[in-house]
Protein backbone atom coordinates (compact mmCIF):
# COMPACT_ATOMS: atom_id res chain seq x y z
CA UNK A 1 0.00 0.00 0.00
CA UNK A 2 1.44 3.35 -0.93
CA UNK A 3 1.77 5.97 1.74
CA UNK A 4 -1.06 8.19 0.51
CA UNK A 5 -3.62 5.38 0.69
CA UNK A 6 -3.23 5.17 4.45
CA UNK A 7 -6.14 7.03 6.02
CA UNK A 8 -6.56 5.14 9.29
CA UNK A 9 -3.73 4.24 11.65
CA UNK A 10 -4.33 2.17 14.76
CA UNK A 11 -1.57 1.94 17.35
CA UNK A 12 -1.89 -0.81 19.96
CA UNK A 13 0.16 0.09 23.00
CA UNK A 14 0.25 3.58 24.52
CA UNK A 15 3.75 3.55 25.96
CA UNK A 16 6.58 5.73 24.72
CA UNK A 17 6.82 3.97 21.33
CA UNK A 18 3.08 4.18 20.66
CA UNK A 19 2.73 7.75 21.95
CA UNK A 20 5.69 9.00 19.94
CA UNK A 21 4.33 7.36 16.79
CA UNK A 22 1.04 9.24 17.10
CA UNK A 23 2.82 12.51 17.81
CA UNK A 24 5.33 12.13 14.99
CA UNK A 25 2.61 11.23 12.50
CA UNK A 26 0.69 14.40 13.35
CA UNK A 27 3.77 16.60 13.46
CA UNK A 28 4.81 15.15 10.13
CA UNK A 29 1.50 16.22 8.56
CA UNK A 30 -0.55 13.01 8.63
CA UNK A 31 -4.20 14.08 8.38
CA UNK A 32 -5.97 10.73 8.67
CA UNK A 33 -7.42 9.03 11.76
CA UNK A 34 -5.07 8.01 14.55
CA UNK A 35 -6.30 5.72 17.31
CA UNK A 36 -3.94 5.01 20.20
CA UNK A 37 -5.02 2.10 22.40
CA UNK A 38 -3.45 1.45 25.81
CA UNK A 39 -4.24 -1.02 28.59
CA UNK A 40 -2.94 1.22 31.33
CA UNK A 41 -5.24 3.96 32.66
CA UNK A 42 -2.68 6.71 31.90
CA UNK A 43 -1.74 8.57 28.74
CA UNK A 44 1.75 7.71 27.46
CA UNK A 45 4.37 8.29 30.15
CA UNK A 46 8.10 7.87 30.63
CA UNK A 47 9.14 4.58 32.20
CA UNK A 48 12.82 5.35 33.00
CA UNK A 49 12.05 7.66 35.97
CA UNK A 50 9.90 4.97 37.59
CA UNK A 51 12.99 3.28 39.03
CA UNK A 52 14.73 6.61 39.65
CA UNK A 53 13.20 10.01 40.44
CA UNK A 54 9.57 8.88 40.53
CA UNK A 55 10.31 6.16 43.08
CA UNK A 56 12.35 8.68 45.07
CA UNK A 57 9.34 11.01 45.14
CA UNK A 58 11.25 13.77 43.32
CA UNK A 59 9.13 13.55 40.22
CA UNK A 60 5.32 13.57 40.24
CA UNK A 61 2.84 12.15 37.76
CA UNK A 62 2.53 15.49 35.93
CA UNK A 63 6.20 15.29 35.03
CA UNK A 64 6.06 11.60 34.20
CA UNK A 65 3.54 12.07 31.38
CA UNK A 66 5.24 12.47 28.01
CA UNK A 67 2.69 15.13 27.08
CA UNK A 68 -0.28 16.61 28.94
CA UNK A 69 -3.45 14.50 28.64
CA UNK A 70 -5.36 17.22 26.78
CA UNK A 71 -2.87 17.36 23.88
CA UNK A 72 -4.25 14.18 22.32
CA UNK A 73 -7.73 15.60 21.81
CA UNK A 74 -6.23 18.88 20.57
CA UNK A 75 -4.29 16.98 17.92
CA UNK A 76 -7.27 14.80 17.03
CA UNK A 77 -5.63 11.62 18.29
CA UNK A 78 -8.22 9.20 19.69
CA UNK A 79 -6.57 8.02 22.89
CA UNK A 80 -8.30 4.97 24.36
CA UNK A 81 -6.74 4.31 27.76
CA UNK A 82 -7.73 1.40 29.96
CA UNK A 83 -8.62 -0.46 26.78
CA UNK A 84 -7.48 -3.86 25.64
CA UNK A 85 -7.25 -4.99 22.04
CA UNK A 86 -8.08 -8.69 21.91
CA UNK A 87 -8.05 -9.70 18.27
CA UNK A 88 -6.58 -8.67 14.93
CA UNK A 89 -8.42 -9.66 11.77
CA UNK A 90 -5.67 -9.34 9.18
CA UNK A 91 -7.81 -10.19 6.17
CA UNK A 92 -10.49 -7.66 7.15
CA UNK A 93 -7.93 -5.19 8.58
CA UNK A 94 -9.83 -4.78 11.80
CA UNK A 95 -8.94 -4.71 15.47
CA UNK A 96 -11.43 -5.97 18.03
CA UNK A 97 -11.44 -4.42 21.49
CA UNK A 98 -12.47 -6.07 24.72
CA UNK A 99 -16.25 -5.66 24.80
CA UNK A 100 -16.61 -6.36 21.11
CA UNK A 101 -16.12 -2.97 19.46
CA UNK A 102 -14.22 -3.23 16.17
CA UNK A 103 -12.05 -0.63 14.47
CA UNK A 104 -10.76 -0.68 10.90
CA UNK A 105 -7.20 0.19 9.91
CA UNK A 106 -5.11 0.77 6.84
CA UNK A 107 -1.92 0.58 8.89
CA UNK A 108 -1.60 -1.08 12.28
CA UNK A 109 1.29 -0.45 14.68
CA UNK A 110 1.97 -3.00 17.42
CA UNK A 111 3.74 -1.25 20.30
CA UNK A 112 2.64 -3.73 22.92
CA UNK A 113 5.83 -3.58 24.98
CA UNK A 114 6.94 -6.28 27.34
CA UNK A 115 5.61 -7.96 30.46
CA UNK A 116 7.81 -8.28 33.51
CA UNK A 117 8.57 -11.89 34.41
CA UNK A 118 6.91 -13.02 37.61
CA UNK A 119 8.54 -15.21 40.20
CA UNK A 120 7.19 -18.72 39.93
CA UNK A 121 7.54 -19.38 43.63
CA UNK A 122 5.15 -20.18 46.43
CA UNK A 123 4.18 -16.90 48.09
CA UNK A 124 4.94 -14.76 45.04
CA UNK A 125 1.41 -13.33 45.20
CA UNK A 126 1.73 -12.11 48.80
CA UNK A 127 1.18 -8.43 49.50
CA UNK A 128 4.48 -6.58 49.48
CA UNK A 129 5.86 -8.50 46.49
CA UNK A 130 6.06 -6.09 43.58
CA UNK A 131 6.81 -6.03 39.91
CA UNK A 132 8.66 -2.99 38.60
CA UNK A 133 7.23 -1.98 35.25
CA UNK A 134 4.31 0.42 35.48
CA UNK A 135 3.49 3.59 37.39
CA UNK A 136 0.86 1.54 39.22
CA UNK A 137 3.56 -0.93 40.33
CA UNK A 138 5.61 1.90 41.80
CA UNK A 139 2.59 3.64 43.36
CA UNK A 140 1.80 0.34 45.08
CA UNK A 141 5.26 -0.06 46.59
CA UNK A 142 5.89 3.56 47.57
CA UNK A 143 3.98 3.61 50.88
CA UNK A 144 6.27 0.86 52.20
CA UNK A 145 9.42 2.61 50.99
CA UNK A 146 10.38 4.08 54.37
CA UNK A 147 13.67 4.43 56.19
CA UNK A 148 14.47 1.25 58.11
CA UNK A 149 12.19 -0.99 56.03
CA UNK A 150 13.79 -4.18 54.73
CA UNK A 151 13.84 -4.41 50.95
CA UNK A 152 14.83 -7.53 49.06
CA UNK A 153 15.51 -6.99 45.36
CA UNK A 154 15.39 -10.14 43.26
CA UNK A 155 17.47 -9.68 40.12
CA UNK A 156 20.57 -7.51 39.77
CA UNK A 157 19.89 -5.96 36.39
CA UNK A 158 19.72 -2.21 35.83
CA UNK A 159 16.14 -1.92 37.09
CA UNK A 160 16.87 -3.83 40.28
CA UNK A 161 20.07 -1.92 40.98
CA UNK A 162 18.39 1.44 40.34
CA UNK A 163 15.68 0.46 42.82
CA UNK A 164 18.35 -0.60 45.30
CA UNK A 165 20.14 2.74 44.92
CA UNK A 166 16.97 4.79 45.52
CA UNK A 167 16.12 2.60 48.51
CA UNK A 168 19.54 3.07 50.11
CA UNK A 169 19.28 6.81 49.61
CA UNK A 170 15.93 6.70 51.40
CA UNK A 171 17.44 4.71 54.27
CA UNK A 172 16.01 1.25 53.60
CA UNK A 173 17.99 -1.88 54.38
CA UNK A 174 18.63 -3.51 51.02
CA UNK A 175 19.57 -7.05 50.01
CA UNK A 176 19.95 -7.94 46.34
CA UNK A 177 19.59 -11.60 45.34
CA UNK A 178 20.97 -12.62 41.96
CA UNK A 179 21.10 -16.13 40.55
CA UNK A 180 24.17 -15.35 38.42
CA UNK A 181 27.56 -14.99 40.07
CA UNK A 182 27.72 -11.27 39.25
CA UNK A 183 25.28 -8.42 38.80
CA UNK A 184 24.46 -7.01 35.34
CA UNK A 185 25.65 -10.28 33.79
CA UNK A 186 23.50 -9.90 30.70
CA UNK A 187 24.19 -6.25 30.01
CA UNK A 188 27.81 -5.41 30.72
CA UNK A 189 31.34 -6.72 31.11
CA UNK A 190 32.61 -8.38 34.30
CA UNK A 191 34.84 -5.32 34.91
CA UNK A 192 32.02 -2.77 34.83
CA UNK A 193 29.73 -5.13 36.75
CA UNK A 194 32.45 -5.38 39.41
CA UNK A 195 32.57 -1.60 39.68
CA UNK A 196 28.82 -1.38 40.32
CA UNK A 197 28.97 -4.27 42.78
CA UNK A 198 31.66 -2.41 44.75
CA UNK A 199 29.73 0.86 44.65
CA UNK A 200 26.53 -0.69 45.93
CA UNK A 201 28.41 -2.63 48.58
CA UNK A 202 30.08 0.60 49.72
CA UNK A 203 26.63 2.19 49.91
CA UNK A 204 25.51 -0.58 52.23
CA UNK A 205 23.69 -2.93 49.86
CA UNK A 206 24.10 -6.60 50.75
CA UNK A 207 24.44 -9.01 47.82
CA UNK A 208 23.59 -12.68 47.63
CA UNK A 209 25.21 -13.75 44.35
CA UNK A 210 24.51 -17.19 42.97
CA UNK A 211 21.46 -17.20 45.27
CA UNK A 212 18.37 -19.23 44.36
CA UNK A 213 15.11 -17.82 45.74
CA UNK A 214 12.93 -20.81 46.62
CA UNK A 215 9.93 -19.42 48.51
CA UNK A 216 8.39 -16.15 49.60
CA UNK A 217 7.30 -16.49 53.21
CA UNK A 218 4.57 -14.65 55.07
CA UNK A 219 0.93 -14.82 56.12
CA UNK A 220 -1.00 -11.88 54.72
CA UNK A 221 2.12 -10.04 53.73
CA UNK A 222 5.67 -10.93 52.81
CA UNK A 223 7.93 -11.58 55.80
CA UNK A 224 11.02 -13.16 54.25
CA UNK A 225 12.56 -14.64 51.14
CA UNK A 226 13.74 -18.21 51.56
CA UNK A 227 16.68 -19.43 49.47
CA UNK A 228 17.26 -22.94 48.17
CA UNK A 229 20.11 -23.45 50.66
CA UNK A 230 17.71 -22.77 53.54
CA UNK A 231 18.85 -19.20 54.25
CA UNK A 232 16.03 -16.81 55.11
CA UNK A 233 16.29 -13.11 54.31
CA UNK A 234 13.82 -10.92 56.20
CA UNK A 235 11.76 -8.68 53.90
CA UNK A 236 9.08 -6.03 54.28
CA UNK A 237 9.07 -5.46 50.53
CA UNK A 238 10.23 -7.64 47.66
CA UNK A 239 10.98 -6.04 44.35
CA UNK A 240 11.15 -8.30 41.32
CA UNK A 241 13.46 -7.29 38.49
CA UNK A 242 14.15 -10.52 36.64
CA UNK A 243 13.62 -9.32 33.12
CA UNK A 244 10.72 -9.06 30.73
CA UNK A 245 9.11 -11.07 27.96
CA UNK A 246 8.03 -9.32 24.78
CA UNK A 247 4.23 -9.02 24.58
CA UNK A 248 3.50 -10.93 21.40
CA UNK A 249 0.16 -12.56 22.23
CA UNK A 250 -1.91 -10.58 19.71
CA UNK A 251 0.73 -10.99 17.01
CA UNK A 252 0.91 -14.74 17.53
CA UNK A 253 -2.87 -15.11 17.50
CA UNK A 254 -2.91 -13.68 14.00
CA UNK A 255 0.14 -15.69 12.91
CA UNK A 256 2.65 -12.89 12.54
CA UNK A 257 6.20 -14.12 12.75
CA UNK A 258 7.41 -13.84 16.34
CA UNK A 259 10.73 -15.08 17.66
CA UNK A 260 12.10 -13.23 20.67
CA UNK A 261 9.66 -10.47 19.75
CA UNK A 262 7.67 -9.68 16.64
CA UNK A 263 10.07 -9.99 13.74
CA UNK A 264 10.26 -6.98 11.40
CA UNK A 265 12.36 -5.61 8.58
CA UNK A 266 14.39 -2.40 8.80
CA UNK A 267 11.20 -0.38 8.22
CA UNK A 268 9.61 -2.05 11.27
CA UNK A 269 7.22 -3.96 9.00
CA UNK A 270 6.14 -7.41 10.09
CA UNK A 271 5.52 -10.15 7.53
CA UNK A 272 2.13 -8.46 6.94
CA UNK A 273 2.95 -5.22 5.07
CA UNK A 274 0.04 -3.40 6.73
CA UNK A 275 1.31 -4.17 10.24
CA UNK A 276 4.34 -2.63 11.94
CA UNK A 277 5.90 -3.57 15.27
CA UNK A 278 8.09 -1.27 17.37
CA UNK A 279 9.60 -0.85 20.83
CA UNK A 280 10.21 -3.58 23.39
CA UNK A 281 7.93 -6.08 21.61
CA UNK A 282 9.76 -5.92 18.28
CA UNK A 283 12.82 -7.61 16.87
CA UNK A 284 14.34 -5.63 14.01
CA UNK A 285 17.62 -5.40 12.11
CA UNK A 286 19.94 -2.76 13.53
CA UNK A 287 21.66 -0.81 10.77
CA UNK A 288 24.84 0.00 12.71
CA UNK A 289 25.47 -3.66 13.44
CA UNK A 290 25.30 -5.11 9.96
CA UNK A 291 21.54 -5.55 10.12
CA UNK A 292 21.71 -7.98 13.01
CA UNK A 293 18.21 -8.75 14.35
CA UNK A 294 17.89 -7.33 17.86
CA UNK A 295 15.14 -6.85 20.39
CA UNK A 296 16.18 -3.80 22.38
CA UNK A 297 14.49 -2.57 25.54
CA UNK A 298 15.23 1.12 25.62
CA UNK A 299 13.94 4.63 25.13
CA UNK A 300 16.16 5.04 22.09
CA UNK A 301 14.61 1.97 20.50
CA UNK A 302 11.07 3.12 21.30
CA UNK A 303 11.70 6.54 19.77
CA UNK A 304 13.53 5.16 16.77
CA UNK A 305 10.73 2.70 16.00
CA UNK A 306 8.24 5.58 16.17
CA UNK A 307 10.41 7.68 13.87
CA UNK A 308 10.75 4.88 11.34
CA UNK A 309 7.04 4.04 11.26
CA UNK A 310 5.94 7.67 11.04
CA UNK A 311 8.43 8.32 8.25
CA UNK A 312 7.41 5.18 6.35
CA UNK A 313 3.70 6.02 6.55
CA UNK A 314 4.46 9.58 5.44
CA UNK A 315 6.64 8.34 2.59
CA UNK A 316 9.82 9.82 4.10
CA UNK A 317 13.06 8.44 5.42
CA UNK A 318 14.04 8.31 9.09
CA UNK A 319 17.47 9.27 10.39
CA UNK A 320 18.83 6.38 12.47
CA UNK A 321 21.04 6.60 15.56
CA UNK A 322 23.51 4.31 17.25
CA UNK A 323 21.58 2.48 19.99
CA UNK A 324 22.04 4.14 23.39
CA UNK A 325 20.94 3.59 26.98
CA UNK A 326 21.46 5.08 30.40
CA UNK A 327 21.17 4.21 34.07
CA UNK A 328 21.33 6.48 37.14
CA UNK A 329 22.53 4.97 40.40
CA UNK A 330 23.51 7.23 43.33
CA UNK A 331 25.62 10.01 41.80
CA UNK A 332 26.75 7.72 38.98
CA UNK A 333 25.46 8.34 35.50
CA UNK A 334 26.08 5.36 33.27
CA UNK A 335 25.66 6.13 29.59
CA UNK A 336 25.93 3.33 27.07
CA UNK A 337 26.41 3.69 23.33
CA UNK A 338 26.25 0.73 20.98
CA UNK A 339 25.78 -2.98 21.55
CA UNK A 340 28.58 -4.78 23.39
CA UNK A 341 27.47 -8.32 22.52
CA UNK A 342 30.30 -10.21 20.80
CA UNK A 343 33.14 -7.95 22.03
CA UNK A 344 36.53 -9.62 22.33
CA UNK A 345 38.41 -7.02 24.33
CA UNK A 346 37.79 -3.99 26.48
CA UNK A 347 39.95 -0.91 26.89
CA UNK A 348 39.58 1.56 29.75
CA UNK A 349 39.86 5.30 29.54
CA UNK A 350 40.28 6.75 33.00
CA UNK A 351 40.31 4.72 36.20
CA UNK A 352 37.43 3.30 38.21
CA UNK A 353 38.80 4.69 41.47
CA UNK A 354 37.98 8.19 40.18
CA UNK A 355 34.34 7.11 39.66
CA UNK A 356 34.61 8.59 36.17
CA UNK A 357 35.79 6.21 33.47
CA UNK A 358 34.71 4.61 30.24
CA UNK A 359 34.97 1.03 29.01
CA UNK A 360 35.44 0.79 25.23
CA UNK A 361 34.43 -2.55 23.74
CA UNK A 362 36.10 -3.82 20.59
CA UNK A 363 35.44 -6.66 18.21
CA UNK A 364 38.72 -7.06 16.43
CA UNK A 365 39.82 -3.57 15.47
CA UNK A 366 36.26 -2.19 15.43
CA UNK A 367 34.87 -0.19 18.32
CA UNK A 368 31.35 -1.56 18.96
CA UNK A 369 30.20 -0.09 22.29
CA UNK A 370 31.08 2.02 25.31
CA UNK A 371 29.96 2.05 28.93
CA UNK A 372 30.72 5.54 30.24
CA UNK A 373 30.40 6.27 33.96
CA UNK A 374 30.26 10.02 34.70
CA UNK A 375 32.03 10.50 31.36
CA UNK A 376 29.51 12.09 28.97
CA UNK A 377 32.16 13.13 26.43
CA UNK A 378 33.29 9.53 26.03
CA UNK A 379 29.66 8.44 25.63
CA UNK A 380 28.82 10.99 22.96
CA UNK A 381 32.19 10.60 21.27
CA UNK A 382 31.86 6.84 20.99
CA UNK A 383 28.26 7.19 19.83
CA UNK A 384 29.43 9.46 17.01
CA UNK A 385 32.31 7.12 16.07
CA UNK A 386 30.05 4.06 15.90
CA UNK A 387 27.44 6.00 13.95
CA UNK A 388 30.03 6.84 11.31
CA UNK A 389 31.51 3.34 11.32
CA UNK A 390 34.84 4.72 12.51
CA UNK A 391 37.16 3.23 15.06
CA UNK A 392 40.10 4.39 17.16
CA UNK A 393 43.01 2.28 18.35
CA UNK A 394 43.11 1.19 22.00
CA UNK A 395 46.36 3.16 22.45
CA UNK A 396 44.65 6.40 21.43
CA UNK A 397 41.56 5.70 23.53
CA UNK A 398 43.61 5.03 26.65
CA UNK A 399 45.59 8.27 26.23
CA UNK A 400 43.92 10.63 28.69
CA UNK A 401 46.11 13.53 27.57
CA UNK A 402 44.01 13.75 24.41
CA UNK A 403 40.49 15.10 24.87
CA UNK A 404 37.73 12.87 23.54
CA UNK A 405 36.50 15.56 21.19
CA UNK A 406 39.90 15.78 19.53
CA UNK A 407 40.12 11.98 19.23
CA UNK A 408 36.74 11.88 17.49
CA UNK A 409 37.66 14.71 15.13
CA UNK A 410 40.96 13.06 14.23
CA UNK A 411 39.21 9.76 13.47
CA UNK A 412 37.51 11.32 10.51
CA UNK B 1 3.33 31.20 36.05
CA UNK B 2 6.62 32.29 34.44
CA UNK B 3 6.45 32.78 30.68
CA UNK B 4 9.19 31.49 28.41
CA UNK B 5 9.63 32.37 24.76
CA UNK B 6 11.10 29.74 22.45
CA UNK B 7 12.20 30.90 19.02
CA UNK B 8 12.53 28.16 16.42
CA UNK B 9 15.43 28.25 13.99
CA UNK B 10 12.94 29.46 11.36
CA UNK B 11 12.11 32.45 13.56
CA UNK B 12 8.70 31.20 14.68
CA UNK B 13 7.98 32.14 18.31
CA UNK B 14 6.20 30.11 20.97
CA UNK B 15 5.29 31.71 24.29
CA UNK B 16 4.65 29.08 26.93
CA UNK B 17 3.50 29.12 30.56
CA UNK B 18 6.19 27.15 32.39
CA UNK B 19 5.42 25.69 35.83
CA UNK B 20 7.83 26.63 38.61
CA UNK B 21 10.24 23.81 39.41
CA UNK B 22 9.99 22.10 36.03
CA UNK B 23 12.70 22.59 33.45
CA UNK B 24 12.85 24.78 30.36
CA UNK B 25 12.97 21.53 28.34
CA UNK B 26 9.84 20.07 29.97
CA UNK B 27 7.77 23.20 29.37
CA UNK B 28 8.71 23.08 25.68
CA UNK B 29 8.01 19.40 25.20
CA UNK B 30 4.68 19.54 27.03
CA UNK B 31 3.57 22.36 24.74
CA UNK B 32 4.85 20.56 21.64
CA UNK B 33 7.37 23.27 20.75
CA UNK B 34 9.13 21.75 17.71
CA UNK B 35 12.91 21.67 17.77
CA UNK B 36 13.52 20.27 21.26
CA UNK B 37 13.70 16.48 21.06
CA UNK B 38 14.68 15.69 24.65
CA UNK B 39 14.89 11.98 23.91
CA UNK B 40 15.99 11.01 27.44
CA UNK B 41 13.23 13.00 29.13
CA UNK B 42 15.59 15.24 31.08
CA UNK B 43 18.14 12.84 32.52
CA UNK B 44 21.06 14.78 30.98
CA UNK B 45 21.76 11.63 28.98
CA UNK B 46 21.25 12.55 25.34
CA UNK B 47 22.06 16.22 24.51
CA UNK B 48 18.98 16.67 22.31
CA UNK B 49 17.48 19.67 24.13
CA UNK B 50 20.17 22.19 23.17
CA UNK B 51 19.10 25.87 23.25
CA UNK B 52 20.78 29.28 22.98
CA UNK B 53 19.97 31.46 25.97
CA UNK B 54 19.29 35.06 25.01
CA UNK B 55 22.45 36.91 26.18
CA UNK B 56 20.64 39.19 28.62
CA UNK B 57 19.38 36.12 30.52
CA UNK B 58 22.70 34.33 30.83
CA UNK B 59 23.38 35.60 34.32
CA UNK B 60 20.01 34.41 35.62
CA UNK B 61 20.15 30.97 34.04
CA UNK B 62 23.56 30.35 35.63
CA UNK B 63 26.37 28.19 34.37
CA UNK B 64 26.40 24.72 32.90
CA UNK B 65 27.73 21.96 35.18
CA UNK B 66 30.83 20.14 33.97
CA UNK B 67 28.68 17.16 32.95
CA UNK B 68 26.39 19.40 30.92
CA UNK B 69 29.38 21.21 29.41
CA UNK B 70 30.89 17.90 28.29
CA UNK B 71 27.61 16.95 26.64
CA UNK B 72 27.38 20.33 24.92
CA UNK B 73 30.86 19.87 23.47
CA UNK B 74 29.34 17.26 21.18
CA UNK B 75 26.17 19.12 20.20
CA UNK B 76 25.92 20.80 16.80
CA UNK B 77 26.65 24.51 16.33
CA UNK B 78 27.54 25.20 19.95
CA UNK B 79 27.95 28.83 21.01
CA UNK B 80 29.02 30.47 24.26
CA UNK B 81 25.34 30.84 25.22
CA UNK B 82 24.50 27.19 24.55
CA UNK B 83 22.76 25.21 27.30
CA UNK B 84 20.90 21.95 27.67
CA UNK B 85 17.38 23.11 28.49
CA UNK B 86 16.77 20.08 30.74
CA UNK B 87 19.32 21.56 33.12
CA UNK B 88 17.66 24.98 33.48
CA UNK B 89 15.03 25.01 36.21
CA UNK B 90 12.09 27.38 35.81
CA UNK B 91 11.56 29.94 38.59
CA UNK B 92 9.94 33.35 38.98
CA UNK B 93 13.35 34.88 38.27
CA UNK B 94 13.19 33.43 34.75
CA UNK B 95 9.80 34.97 33.91
CA UNK B 96 10.27 36.37 30.41
CA UNK B 97 13.23 34.14 29.48
CA UNK B 98 13.97 33.92 25.77
CA UNK B 99 15.75 30.92 24.26
CA UNK B 100 16.50 30.18 20.62
CA UNK B 101 16.59 26.71 19.10
CA UNK B 102 19.35 25.28 16.92
CA UNK B 103 18.80 24.05 13.37
CA UNK B 104 18.89 20.43 14.48
CA UNK B 105 19.32 18.39 17.66
CA UNK B 106 20.90 15.38 15.94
Amino acid sequence: MSANEIKRVIIIGAGQAGGETAQRLRQGGFEGDITLIGEEPLPPYQRPPLSKKYLAGEFGMDRLLLRPANVYAEENIALLTGTRAVWIDRAGKRVRLEGGRELAYDALVLATGARPRKLSLAGADLAGVHLFRTAADVDAMMPAFKAGAKLVVIGAGYIGLEGAAVARQMGLEVTVIETAVRPLARVTSPEVAGFFLDEHTRQGVRFVLGGQPAVIKGQDRVRAVGLADGTEIPADIVLTGIGVNPETTLAQHCNLKAENGIVTDAFCRTDDPAIFAIGDCANRPIAHYGGRQCRLESVHNAIEGAKIVAATILGKEAALETPWFWSDQYDLKLQIAGLFTGYDHVVFRGVMADRAFAAFYYKGAQLIAVDAVNRPAEFLGAKALIHKGLTVTPEVIADMSRPMKEIVAAAG
Amino acid sequence: MPKITYIEHSGKEHVVDAPDGQTVMEAAVKHAVPGIDADCGGACACATCHVYVDPEWLEKTGEASSMEQSMLDFANDVETNSRLSCQIKVSAALDGLVVRLPKSQH
